[in-house]
């Protein structure tokens, strides 16, 4: 098993394609003047500056950040281009770029209306810049907002600045600190009270410009009893030196309100030698405000070089209820970090765990949980299981769950398992006809079944086309 | 060394196996094994425990963990040693496993939508559309007499052993072979079972089709009637033989045959 492991090592990444197109960059460097230049560059209000600035500070005391069971490689952040953006054609300047255009049609996002994906609204943002935001008016209609971070400072300033930095705040870690202080661009979501969002909304993420970084941020309110589905998806070019990518996801779930939130990444992670590839260091965290609120994440994580993760959730609210879903692949050189915090606060809470590592190749993959419970979270429950699946010889996997529960009253169950791809499913599979490597993309299928059923249907294909993908070259 | 193909003239054998010797992590299990299977014909290969059978059964389809070490093994005149597992089962060779594997989180639709399909690609055809893929399912199933739920469940998870086996026959419909190994398919089923594995098994049975069935007891060789018969020991064929030499074997053991 382990030479065909090995002949199956290398990856089609389809998405590393680079578009030629203009761009405006701020000067290579973070120092007060990069902050203010990007700020202006944006039209930014004093506020905002001031956020960033602050933000600025904070990170300059703070210290990278390395008891992953990662091997971090050092990052010159002075060598890194904060702020990259297509030009725009002055005489044209509502116009989006056909080349930009073109490159979304190739990754699948098509962004003129006759073509755009039916019931599927989309943010599209490329390196630092939101390019557009389909289906606006359909969802303004219902009171929904949906448009760009940027377009959220100018339009809907009360909002921004109630909510922003209220779930991660400005000094939460160094890299929610960075991307505090240097954020470009995001997508901004909010759904007023009772409103149930009529399709799903989603934000597609492009680095395409060298040297640079891509320092997201994403706001999405909730108001009481409304319900959405939310989406991200994400690429990059190929090319043979690290590329940061550093996000911040904030969500609010008001009382009653249910929000699902569903990310697809596939960031490029490297060629089969560890060289180049994303990393990707994000922090994302939901709070469930109110009684009864519900945040889902769902992720299936297949890129970056470096993954550092883990989607959170604060349950504040009584009776409130979060899960995460995750799904985590990694093959050749890969290393991932990731899993969630579960912070039970109200009566009655209660969270659902399912992590399912698929380690390939030289990777290593690790699951960190948190289930915390507070004194006050009475009849608070917790059920969490972690499931590993190595494939050959020369992957990790690792679980690091911990659990502090200070209410006697609460219940939390933490289950794990670790298993491996074996010669007697592969030869049943070869035996039916099944080839080696669709025989493994059938098991890992399975393996993650629980998990990618989670996804919107149209996502739940793309994500399980996704995972083969990414084992070939890896897979035995 | 007549009497294991005396029943043909021609050299048109379906399966032919000369003087095979195969092994595991280097210990010889089959040390000359000779075998001829016609087209239509079944054929009982019994034997006490270790002395093969499962073997051999694992050699024909390609596990790669079995070497094999001498010997001729040929499929409608071809190499099949030359052959992967999957090309042995697209050139229409079926094994119903001794103990099937699990594999969960795959549904007995998708696993066997995968199969269907392999074996079309490898024919040049393209997939069944998912109506006639539904159609045949719920076809060979009702064959089986499978209860049309089975479907949604993980291939293997749970079951019960003669679901297990009742699920290998299903499969073999499906995929409809020129050859089928039937593997211990008795072991561990109560009678009613057993009657409807070889019913299923019966349902198959075709001129154009035939089957080696391994089994240690002479039962399911009641419900399921050999052509010939085969005493497998200590990793040879010592006796060759009609229906009768079952009965044989059931009135006396295997002790007196050499």
């Amino acid at each position: 098993m382990d030479e065909f492991l090995q002949k199956m090592t290398e990856r089609d990444y389809k998405e590393g394609f680079v578009t030629e197109v203009e761009q405006e960059y701020v000067p290579k460097g973070l120092d007060e003047n990069i902050i203010r230049t990007i700020s202006a560059i944006k039209g930014e209000p004093g506020w905002l500056l001031d956020f960033r600035l602050d933000a600025f500070r904070k990170w300059l005391t703070m210290k990278e950040p390395h008891w992953g069971h990662l091997n971090l490689p050092p990052i010159d952040y002075q060598d890194i281009i904060y702020y990259a953006a297509p030009r725009k054609d002055s005489d044209r300047p509502k116009e989006i770029d056909p080349a930009l255009m073109e490159t979304f049609d190739k990754l699948g996002i098509p962004l003129n209306e006759r073509e755009m994906l039916a019931g599927v609204a989309v943010d599209a943002v490329f390196d630092s810049v939101s390019v557009t935001t389909t289906f606006r008016k359909t969802l303004a209609e219902k009171g929904i907002i949906f448009c760009s971070f940027s377009e959220a400072v100018r339009e809907h300033p009360d909002l921004v600045r109630r909510y922003l930095a209220s779930v991660v705040p400005v000094g939460d870690n160094f890299f929610a600190a960075l991307n505090s202080a240097v954020f470009s661009d995001g997508s901004f979501c909010y759904i007023p009270k009772g409103v149930k969002c009529p399709m799903e909304l989603s934000s597609y993420f492009r680095i395409n410009a060298a040297g640079t970084g891509q320092f997201e941020r994403t706001l999405i309110i909730a108001d009481e009893g409304s319900q959405l589905s939310y989406m991200e998806g994400c690429t990059a070019p190929m090319r043979d030196e690290n590329q940061l990518h550093a996000a911040v996801v904030e969500i609010i779930v008001e009382k009653d309100a249910d929000v699902r939130y569903s990310t697809v990444q596939n960031w490029y992670p490297g060629d089969a030698q560890g060289r180049g590839g994303i990393l990707n260091l994000v922090t994302k965290r939901g709070i469930c405000r109110g009684e009864g609120a519900h945040l889902s994440w769902t992720q299936v994580e297949t890129g970056s070089a470096i993954t550092w993760k883990y989607p959170s959730t604060i349950l504040k609210g009584d009776n409130s209820s979060s899960e995460f879903y995750s799904v985590a692949l990694t093959n050749n050189r890969q290393m991932a970090d990731t899993g969630t915090k579960m912070i039970h606060i109200g009566r009655n809470t209660r969270s659902r765990i399912v992590s399912k590592g698929i380690s390939a190749g030289h990777s290593e993959n690790s699951y960190r949980g948190l289930v915390m419970v507070n004194p006050g979270a009475v009849g608070a429950r917790n059920r969490s299981q972690c499931d590993s699946l190595l494939i050959g010889s020369d992957c990790g996997a690792h679980t690091f769950p911990v659990i502090r529960n200070s209410c006697p009253s609460s219940t939390v169950e933490h289950e794990a398992t670790t298993s491996k791809i074996s010669e007697d499913q592969l030869f049943y599979c070869r035996q039916r006809g099944i080839s080696e490597e669709d025989a493994v993309a059938l098991i890992v299928g399975g393996y993650a079944r629980e998990v990618l059923s989670r996804l919107p249907m149209e996502f739940a294909v793309e994500a399980r086309k996704l995972l083969s993908v990414s084992l070939e070259g890896a897979v035995g | 060394m007549d009497l294991m193909g005396d029943h043909k003239l021609d050299n048109n054998y379906l399966l032919e196996i000369n003087s095979l010797h195969a092994g595991i992590e280097g210990k010889e299990i089959l040390k000359g094994v000779d075998l001829r299977i016609g087209k239509g014909e079944v054929h009982a290969v019994m034997g006490p425990n270790g002395a093969g059978k499962s073997t051999l059964g694992a050699v024909i389809t390609g596990r790669r963990d079995y070497g094999v070490t001498g010997g001729e093994l040929r499929f409608c005149g071809k190499n099949l040693l030359a052959m992967a597992p999957e090309e042995r089962s697209w050139a229409g060779i079926f094994l119903s496993f001794q103990y099937p594997i699990e594999i969960p989180g795959v549904s007995i639709t998708n696993f066997m939508k995968a199969a269907v399909n392999a074996k079309r690609k490898a024919a040049g055809l393209p997939d069944l559309k998912p109506g006639e893929f539904l159609k045949l399912l719920k076809e060979k199933m009702a064959l089986v007499g499978m209860d049309s739920a089975f479907a949604k469940r993980e291939v293997n998870v749970g079951f019960s052993g003669g679901e297990k086996k009742r699920n290998e026959i299903f499969q073999m419909a499906m995929l409809e072979p020129v050859l089928g190994i039937l593997d211990e398919t008795d072991s561990g089923l109560d009678v009613d079972a057993l009657k409807t594995v070889a019913d299923g098994v019966n349902a198959l049975r075709s001129p154009e089709r035939s089957f080696i069935i391994i089994t240690h007891y002479q039962k399911l060789l009641e419900y399921i009637r050999p052509d010939f018969v085969h005493v497998l020991k200590e990793g040879r064929i010592v006796r060759n033989g009609g229906p009768e030499l079952a009965e044989a074997i059931w009135q006396d053991g295997f002790e007196g045959i050499n």
